[in-house]
């Protein structure tokens, strides 16, 4: 049944999916936002490991997002796995450096004889939450500003510039991409958070946490304005259907939405979805907001997603050398290993079955300040 | 295909990838088997409602999430790694390497990742049931992990299901199922997971081991070691099984790797197995240089134990690389003389493609094919250096098949005398059990080496040498990150190995 699919089909379905993953890990980057909040909103010890039970546990299923986002492009687009992590070397070191700390910091925090200190180890939450977000939107930034490499006639890498990725931080859409990231991961943050803890009797908690929610969406406003400004009149990337050649267009992007109506509405719902959840949150004093804004903001993903790559546009374009820019098409695994996965992938749903009735049983009942101190504190964060 | 081989770079990305690697394993075998012995600890608490049962089951669990964390730290950097240093790689068979890590992702981690977090926080949350369920599937899913990576690296030793494609100068895939079906995938697959169960009864018994030598929680102690010791004979005796399996899938397939394992220079029937041996480093292929200073030989049994035929002719690195015309075995001279050929004809089938010269180009492909299956050999710079390190496949070998047949008597002993109720009087046995431990950390990561080493200079066996399938950076940004992952790295281990100690310090809770 798939095996009949043709090949640019399948690529199609591989984009949309690793798009999928992109932007659930993108949502679930409440973890992160949440761990760059734990010093702002937690003024006693009780209130810190509330927030770090709370998104604590969920920080797993976070990294394997990732690391499964990683894998889908490997294996649906090895040229671009083999491109970008090659190419923009420190770029992905530096990421992977912030998640390395991260996945010890939760257990070790709280541990006797833990050698760096709580301190220590909120620190590397910190910096996971923020650098890494950071560096993950300014990587994401370079889909539309593209970046520096050549490949030879045996498509193999070569970078021609010696900070190796680095220098994607030098521009101003990649970044404003990236803080804005890492301030919606905070806004998520702040109502998983409300969401998920029981503040009976912390209602200065409460009232600090959802006053976070309002003072990082407004942070995130002015860095939204240079992406979307950014994104409408920037010249792009564009890939002849025929010939293959690539060149640079007048507001490429602008045109990709216009091309694309469906895209330009998940972008739009998406971002109405946030805002009414902070609004909600605010006004109504709403403690669901997460949700709303959750599937705002993988629905903005999907359409930053589905922008970089269809409509004849190549998704990691090359600066250095047009001709190099990849595409879906010509970044992809063959045709046997792309129906192959597409067999695997009819696993995704079970996954996600479970995955959610474990969330369910987890989160019937909100954590409470007496889970995470006392008597039952020890196996918690 | 390449311009410059800078050798510095191959041998920091070797190393930062073995670097890496071998930190990962220091965490993961303790994960594969550790979950199973949770899982059997709480299905026992289940069955007979007892709270002590339950605080056994809560405090290995403890010590279980302590080292999960950071095998979770160790793992994520490989994943990556492959493109980082290895991006040729990634490109030319990620066709084939790519599908086994995606598929570990979605079936895998996710159950672990899920799972996990009951293991931990669901004893209030959830049912008894559904709890115990939840420590099954993270032992599970972590095992599962191992599944698929070790299909990806039984590919890279033994490549099947798959065909090179000239016109994108890559391997792409042909048949799944040969890939995941692989003999060598069976044989990592069960040869590392039943390495990763022994070390954890090992690592349950040492703890409890020294519970008894202090006399403290003796009760918690004699039941662990109970469960333990049962679970690690098994799993030593399967152990042993499939490691003789993967030494004679090596005498099939990889038989350079089989003879530096036995410091085989010259082929010969009744091969002898050395014992004991310290060999001479003088010793270059082609030399008449002795191969050992010391040596204690086992004559006849390699030939047995590889071919599984008495008296049976095992090729020795010198037939390797020369050939033996007698014996019908061609040589790596001959092979990187026709895979020499193979890069030529590819490289003018490309130059006529592209100047649109069709009758050229069909020509070169013609002649390529014809020797197509040697192009690996074609990027060695000489046929000797289709060798790999010797010694180092040679000690690391015997060291863990030494280690490996001790063991199995050690974890009879702590069978015995648990069955006679004799465990607390047989005091000299605790610091044995506690070395044993050691060593099977030593002999697991000496395994890796035998598997990773004995296969260079191929980073696919026969294929891909790993001057090719690196990336083109300069040394000094690898030379960098290697320092880096080695400091942290080793920071993360000591804090865990501190907070590790200071949990068995603890001990656990005592109810009555
Ligand atoms: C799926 C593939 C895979 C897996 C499961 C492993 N490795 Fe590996 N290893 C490679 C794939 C690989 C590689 C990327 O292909 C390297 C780099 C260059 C090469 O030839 O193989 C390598 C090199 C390599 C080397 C260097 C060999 C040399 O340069 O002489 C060592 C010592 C190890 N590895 C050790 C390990 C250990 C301890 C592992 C346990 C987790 C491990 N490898 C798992
Ligand atoms: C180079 C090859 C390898 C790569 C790329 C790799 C990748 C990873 C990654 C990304 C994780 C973290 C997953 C998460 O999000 O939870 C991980 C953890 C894990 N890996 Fe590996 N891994 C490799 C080798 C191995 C081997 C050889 C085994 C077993 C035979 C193994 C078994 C595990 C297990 C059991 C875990 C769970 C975490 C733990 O307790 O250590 N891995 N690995
Ligand atoms: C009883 C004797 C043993 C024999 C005959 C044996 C044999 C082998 C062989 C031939 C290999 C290389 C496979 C290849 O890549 O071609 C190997 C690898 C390995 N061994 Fe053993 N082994 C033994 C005991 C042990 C022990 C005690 C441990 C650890 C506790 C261990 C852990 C490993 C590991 C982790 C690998 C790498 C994974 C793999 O290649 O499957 N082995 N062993």
């Amino acid at each position: 049944m798939i095996g009949s699919l043709d090949h640019s089909t399948l690529q199609q379905l591989w984009w949309v999916l690793a798009s999928v993953v992109g932007s659930l890990f993108l949502f679930l980057t409440f973890v992160q936002g949440g761990q760059t909040l734990i010093w702002q909103l937690g003024k006693n010890d009780t209130e810190k490991s509330l927030i770090i039970n709370s998104i604590g546990r969920k920080w797993e299923l976070t990294f394997t997002t990732l690391v499964l986002f990683g894998g889908a492009l490997f294996a649906a687009f090895p040229k671009f796995y083999a491109t970008s992590f090659g190419g923009a070397y420190w770029v992905w070191i530096a990421i992977l450096f912030t998640f390395i700390v991260q996945a010890v910091s939760f257990e070790y925090r709280k541990k006797p004889g833990n050698l760096l200190g709580a301190t220590g180890y909120e620190l590397f939450l910190f910096i996971n939450g923020a650098v890494g977000i950071l560096l993950i939107g300014t990587a994401v930034g370079t889909f539309f500003t593209g970046s520096n490499f050549i490949l030879n006639e045996y498509n193999f890498v070569r970078w021609t510039n010696p900070l190796r990725g680095l220098e994607a931080a030098g521009n101003i859409f990649n970044v404003s991409l990236g803080l804005f990231l890492v301030f919606n991961a905070r806004v998520l943050g702040a109502l998983y958070l409300l969401n998920n803890i029981d503040f009976s009797g912390l209602d200065d908690f409460r009232q600090r946490t959802r006053d976070a929610v309002l003072r990082n969406f407004l942070c995130s406003l002015p860095f939204l304005l240079v992406v979307v400004a950014g994104l409408l009149t920037m010249k792009g990337f564009n890939v002849d259907p025929v010939t293959g050649k690539v060149d640079m267009v007048a507001f490429k992007y602008l045109k990709n939405l216009l091309a694309m109506p469906q895209v330009l509405v998940l972008l739009l719902a998406g971002l109405g979805l946030v805002i009414y959840a902070v609004k909600q949150t605010m006004t109504k004093q709403k403690e669901n907001g997460i949700w709303f804004a959750g599937i705002g903001t993988v629905l903005v993903g999907l359409a930053v997603f589905f922008t970089a790559a269809f409509n004849n546009t190549p998704f990691y374009p090359s600066k250095a050398d047009l001709q190099s820019s990849l595409t879906i098409y010509n970044a992809s695994s063959s045709h046997y290993t792309l129906t192959a996965m597409t067999y695997v992938a009819f696993i995704i749903p079970v996954v996600l079955a479970y995955i959610a009735y474990v969330w369910y049983q987890m989160d019937r009942t909100k954590l409470e300040a007496s889970e995470v101190s006392g008597q039952e504190a020890e196996e918690n964060y | 295909m390449i311009d410059q081989v800078d050798l510095s770079l191959v041998n920091w990305a070797r190393a930062q990838f073995a670097l890496t690697a071998m930190y990962h394993w220091l965490f993961v075998p303790l994960t594969l088997g550790l979950t199973f012995l949770i899982a059997f600890f709480e299905t026992i608490y289940v069955k007979t409602g007892s709270e002590q049962w339950k605080e056994l089951t809560r405090f290995w669990m403890k010590l279980f999430g302590i080292n999960f964390a950071i095998g979770v730290a160790t793992g994520i950097i490989l994943e990556f790694e492959f493109g980082t240093n290895w991006s040729n790689y990634s490109w030319m068979v990620g066709d084939i390497f790519g599908a086994p890590l995606a598929i570990e992702g979605i079936v895998a981690f996710f159950l672990e990742a899920t799972f996990f977090a009951v293991m931990f926080f669901g004893w209030n949350r959830v049912s008894k049931g559904f709890h115990l369920l939840s420590t099954w599937m993270v032992a599970i899913g972590s095992n599962l992990s191992a599944l698929w990576i070790l299909v990806a690296n039984g590919w890279m030793q033994h490549p099947t299901g798959m065909a090179f494609n000239p016109d994108t100068a890559r391997f792409e895939m042909q048949n799944f199922f040969d890939i995941i079906l692989s003999p060598y995938a069976i044989s990592k697959f069960t040869h590392a997971t039943t390495s990763g169960f022994a070390l954890s009864s090992f690592f349950v018994i040492a703890v409890s081991s020294y519970y008894l030598a202090k006399k403290r929680h003796v009760l918690m102690a004699k039941r662990s070691i109970a469960v333990a010791s049962v679970f690690g004979l098994v799993a030593s005796l399967m152990l042993a099984y499939t490691g003789d399996e993967a030494a004679f899938l090596d005498a099939k397939h990889q038989p350079m790797k089989l003879a530096a394992m036995e410091g085989l220079w010259e082929g010969t029937t009744n091969a002898p197995i050395v014992a004991v041996g310290i060999i001479n480093g003088m010793k270059r292929p082609g030399d008449f240089h002795e191969p050992f200073v010391y040596e204690v030989k086992i004559p006849g049994m390699l030939s047995l134990l590889a071919n599984r035929q008495a008296g049976s002719f095992v090729p020795g690195i010198n037939d390797l690389v020369y050939g033996n015309k007698e014996q019908g075995i061609m040589g790596a001279t001959d092979k990187v003389e026709k895979g020499r050929l193979a890069v030529k004809y590819l490289a003018d089938y490309k130059h006529a493609q592209k100047e649109g010269d069709i009758k050229k180009a069909s020509a070169a492909l013609v002649e390529f094919k014809k020797y197509q299956q040697y192009l690996g050999y074609g990027h060695l710079k000489s046929p000797e250096e289709a060798v790999p390190p010797v010694p180092l496949t040679f000690y690391s070998f015997h060291m863990m098949a030494a280690v490996g047949s001790a063991m199995i008597l050690i974890l009879f002993l702590y069978f015995f005398y648990t069955a006679r109720g004799k465990l607390e009087e047989v005091r000299w046995l605790y610091p044995v059990g506690i070395l044993f431990f050691f060593l099977a950390y030593a002999a697991g990561e000496a395994g890796w080496v035998v598997a990773e080493v004995g296969r260079q200079p191929w980073a696919i066996q026969g294929l891909l040498p790993v001057s090719v399938a690196r990336t083109d950076i300069a040394p000094v940004n690898v030379k960098l990150t290697f320092f880096m992952f080695l400091a942290t790295f080793t920071l993360l281990l000591i804090a865990e190995v501190k907070i590790m100690l200071k949990q068995i310090q603890i001990g656990p809770k005592e109810v009555a």
